[in-house]
């Protein structure tokens, strides 16, 4: 059935359109993979443009893509367990990454040592730190990576991650701990490298 | 006695407190080392910012739309 197009959802496929590399780029952190990011988010854009009657009239436009897109990629993470294509692994071997963060007594290693970011307001709205961002989830151990964006980036509980996954809340909390550690120490080198 | 709380076991809780509510005893814990200590005190913001990051995605998306829109001329 051929939909009548109207002028506001011919303007909604045009922000579509200009939205698209920024999902493709948030998709790709979950799936690790560029084409399975595109066909996410193609699946999502195609839902939004069928599903427009329904979006029609109310603000939030975005809110909304985005949350297709949360479900899209939820959907092509299952399918590539099902496929086999990724393995939660509940030991990845990176506790020497963490641990060289520390000294044997447990305080921070002098080389480690947190340092100020600055204003996090400025920092999330910098394109600099999202660029560091994207290349430090890229850096990370493949588990870390994916259990760190689901619980962060797709907002799902540690509940549903051990759903999605299979790992035990226990582990997860692990993994998270150490993706989190992983993810300042990368993020702060280039951070604060580049802007001295 | 009371026994202090190294760096590594406070960074453990302060990623925990993101995903789970922690107990009386832990939050006193942590909160105690927090006090005496500046690192694990930038440590806990940075976490917290890295926290934020799915929000801050779904804005920095709305801005591109936000753009265009107000970019194309379209009074509507």
């Amino acid at each position: 059935m051929q939909q009548i197009t109207t002028e506001g959802n011919q303007e909604r496929m045009q922000r579509l359109v200009a939205v698209r590399p920024r999902l493709i780029s948030f998709a790709r952190l979950q799936l690790r993979d560029l084409a399975r990011a595109e066909d996410a988010v193609q699946e999502a854009i195609e839902a939004a443009i069928e599903k427009d009657d329904t979006f029609a009239g109310r603000s939030g436009y975005e809110t909304w893509v985005f949350g297709i897109l949360k479900y899209k990629i939820l959907d092509s993470l299952r399918a590539q367990r099902r496929e086999g294509w990724w393995q939660p692994l509940d030991e990845e071997l990176d506790e020497a990454a963490i641990d060289r963060q520390f000294q044997k007594n447990g305080r921070w290693d002098q080389e480690a040592r947190p340092s100020d970011w600055g204003d996090p307001e400025t920092t999330l709205h910098s394109e600099r730190f999202w660029k560091i961002f994207d290349l430090c989830m890229t850096a990370l151990p493949d588990t870390a990576a994916r259990v760190f964006s689901l619980r962060e980036l797709m907002g799902l509980s540690t509940e549903d991650i051990c759903r999605e996954t299979g790992l035990k809340q226990n582990n997860c909390w692990v993994i998270l701990h150490r993706a989190r550690l992983r993810l300042r120490a990368c993020i702060e080198r280039d951070w604060l490298a580049e802007e001295a | 006695m009371f026994k202090m709380m190294m760096c590594k076991e406070a960074t453990h809780l302060m990623s925990k407190r993101l995903d789970v509510p922690l107990t009386f005893q832990e939050k006193l814990s942590l909160k105690v080392h927090l006090a005496m200590c500046s690192y694990c005190t930038q440590c806990n913001q940075q976490f917290s910012l890295l926290h934020e990051t799915g929000k801050q995605y779904e804005k920095l998306i709305e801005r591109d739309i936000v753009t265009l829109s107000s970019g194309s001329g379209d009074s509507r």
